[in-house]
């Protein structure tokens, strides 16, 4: 058994070692995101052939597609650090979870938003009862239930374990949910509506489809360093490795 | 009370109790141990971390920092469900129900104590003739008394009571010693808090003391 | 010393929870009275056509079930937590998830059942098919326990806050997704004469679900949300 991995994970879950570490990757982690963003946009934008069906209006899947990835890849990401917090109440683990679930609320409300904008010229509607979208819109409320219940609670660590509870019946509820609208929109046959036929990409379609993938992952990353950053630094404001900051932010 | 011999085996031990609330340490390290017949005395001020001593004893805390021990082994909160009262703040009655329904209840989910009965520990807390009056009815003094006769009724080794003189008048003091009295002479232990002075029948208690 | 038996205990949470409900029984006519209020409202704002009110009475009865729950579930566990009952409870010798099971089975009886009794007067208010309605209460005998236990864990989880009343819808809503669909589907099938079964067998399994694993979440929950 390789015995520096669990060694390694203790001492980097140690706020200051996490503080230190997250303040040296942010950096990076946001030059390869907007990089790589710069690269996909011009590449699907610019490069990509338009649809010979769609036109012009499929481009808007550059920004709808990687979106709709991260608000379930960082569902998946709260719901573990979740569950990680409460079995062995590990704070960075708690802020880990608290600070993933604003994210991933943005990234779920920019793919409801983009998605309405591509329904309208596709079919010709802003909003329609598909079943992805109607699991989408109940994955946004899944994060605002968490984040509005973390802040309900007067003390902080306490708010986060609830709302890490909530998280994990959220992810159980996520596939049952996808399950019932999937049943629901069989027996209302008439409002059906594909988004994604059985259609397949273009390799000049796919690489800046691939290539945003990879920048929103980084941009999930510098973005969630920096509020776990903010984060230890309040929660941990009383501890020793906090006020040697402080003083040396003082300093300059 | 007070002449406990050395060899008197010891129930709860704890070393290097600590709690902290966001952080900010509320008590601790604490050391204490409380042994078989022995009463002690929780003292400190107000904020000193009194009421959060007894609720992590009780086991409605998560023990952040520290070591306790029951009759030498680790102490787990599941074991002592039912064998440790805790009589806090709220006293855990329902205003709507009467003294005697209220004990009913907790006769019914912790099990009663040989040779007692609802009727007769109302009647020796003092509270014959109000027993069926809605516990809202009876005055602040009347209602720690009805929460008390729970202490006479159910059976517990350890009991954690806190402020339990609060609100009751000079009779009332003399019952709750009278009650831990018998306690202490069954081989049950007691932690109390109390900010006012206390005089136990049996002399000086022993003291644990608070401090942030 | 006579040790409390679980069956007792059982009984005794019971007993206890309803005799609390009868005592303030006006409480109890509370949702139903705002049922009956919602459901007069509908047709004044959709028209009083009959095919209308047909198509749609099914879906109200049951999201007026689960508005009235829910302004209910509120007060499940909040008058326990002030007067410290639910310590006394938690520190009983018993399984806490039967006992908090009690309270749900009892809260369910005082809430739940009184509204599913009125169900088939608001659903004829409104014109719905009298061969479709025992449907309709099958349904709402599955959805509504189902409503409770989920209810419960969520109530539980928001325990230990300060505010709770908007938020726990906001986090009911996607748990009682799959339990609406469901209910109102299987009315709806009945409605156009198709079968019916599956979606109520997909209820009962979630119900047989929600039994076995709520009290036990209802449970973590709450030590969750009063560790403080």
């Amino acid at each position: 058994m390789a015995n520096w991995i669990p060694l390694w994970v203790h001492k980097l879950s140690s706020p200051p070692n996490f503080y230190r570490f997250a303040g040296v990757l942010r950096p990076w982690a946001l030059a390869l995101a907007l990089l790589l963003g710069a690269v996909a946009l011009y590449g699907g934008l610019v490069l990509a052939p338009a649809d010979y069906q769609q036109g012009d209006a499929y481009r808007i899947i550059f920004i709808h597609v990687p979106s709709a990835w991260m608000s379930l890849f960082i569902y998946g990401v709260m719901a573990v650090a979740a569950f990680i917090s409460l079995v062995w109440r590990i704070k960075l683990a708690e802020v880990v979870a608290m600070e993933s679930a604003p994210i991933g609320a943005a990234f779920t409300f920019i793919t409801l938003v983009t998605g309405s904008l591509w329904g309208k010229p596709m079919w010709g509607t802003w909003w329609t009862w598909d079943a992805r979208l109607t699991s989408e819109l109940v994955l946004l409320f899944l994060y605002l239930g968490v984040i509005g219940l973390y802040h309900s609670f007067e003390d902080r660590r306490q708010g986060a374990r609830a709302a890490a509870f909530l998280a994990i019946i959220g992810i159980i509820n996520v596939p049952i949910v996808h399950f019932s609208v999937n049943w629901w929109n069989t027996l209302h046959q008439g409002s059906t509506v594909r988004i994604l036929g059985p259609s397949k990409m273009s390799g000049d379609m796919l690489w800046p489809l691939l290539t945003m993938m990879a920048a929103t992952k980084f941009y999930y990353i510098a973005s969630l360093f920096g509020r776990v950053r903010t984060d230890l630094l309040s929660l941990e404001s009383g501890k020793d490795w906090v006020r040697q900051i402080a003083e040396k932010e003082g300093l300059r | 009370m007070t002449n406990l011999s050395a060899t008197t085996p010891i129930l709860l031990e704890a070393r290097g109790l600590a709690f902290y609330r966001q952080d900010e340490p509320v008590f601790g390290p604490l050391d204490f141990s409380v042994r078989e017949g022995e009463v002690a005395l929780v003292e400190g001020d107000n904020g000193s971390g009194k009421t959060t001593l007894l609720r992590i004893l009780a086991g409605l805390l998560h023990l952040d920092e520290g070591e306790l021990s029951w009759r030498g082994r680790p102490w787990r909160r599941i074991e002592h469900l039912g064998d440790t009262l805790f009589l806090g703040h709220h006293l855990g009655l329902k205003g709507d129900l009467s003294a005697r329904e209220n004990l009913a209840v907790a006769a019914g989910t912790y099990g009663m104590r040989d040779g007692r009965d609802v009727a007769s520990a109302l009647s020796s807390i003092g509270l014959a003739g109000y027993e069926d009056e809605p516990v809202r009815r009876l005055s602040a003094g009347q209602k720690k008394r009805a929460a008390l006769a729970r202490l006479l009724l159910l059976p517990a080794t350890l009991w954690l009571l806190d402020e339990p003189y609060a609100n009751l008048d000079r009779t009332g003091i003399e019952l709750v010693n009278r009650l831990l009295a018998e306690h202490s002479a069954e081989g049950g232990a007691a932690l109390v808090t109390s900010h006012g002075a206390v005089s136990f029948l049996g002399g000086e208690p022993t003291r644990v003391r608070m401090h942030a | 010393m006579s040790h409390a038996t679980l069956a007792s205990a059982c009984a005794a949470t019971l007993r206890r929870d309803l005799t609390l409900a009868w005592r303030r029984r006006g409480d109890i006519t509370m949702p139903v009275l705002y049922a009956l209020i919602v459901v007069t409202l509908f047709p004044f704002a959709l028209g009083p056509e009959d095919a209308l009110l047909q198509r749609i009475a099914g879906g109200v009865v049951l999201l007026t079930m689960l508005l009235a729950m829910l302004l209910a579930l509120d007060a499940m566990f909040r008058s326990d937590i002030e007067d410290g009952s639910l310590e006394q409870l938690m520190l009983s010798p018993q399984p806490l998830a039967m006992m908090l099971a009690m309270k749900i089975l009892a809260h369910w009886i005082t809430t739940a059942l009184p509204l599913i009794v009125v169900a088939p007067l608001l659903a004829g208010m409104l014109h719905l098919p009298a061969p479709v309605m025992p449907v309709l209460v099958y349904a709402l005998l599955l959805a509504t326990p189902l409503l409770s236990l989920l209810g419960a864990v969520l109530v539980a989880l928001t325990a230990g806050s300060r505010r709770s009343g908007m938020l726990l819808a906001l986090m009911l809503l996607p748990l009682c997704v799959p339990v609406v669909i469901f209910a109102a589907g299987a009315v709806a099938a009945a409605q156009q004469g198709l079968p019916w079964l599956a979606p109520i067998a997909w209820l009962g399994a979630a119900l047989v679900m929600a039994l076995v694993l709520a009290p036990l979440a209802c449970a973590a929950a709450l030590r969750i949300a009063l560790d403080a």
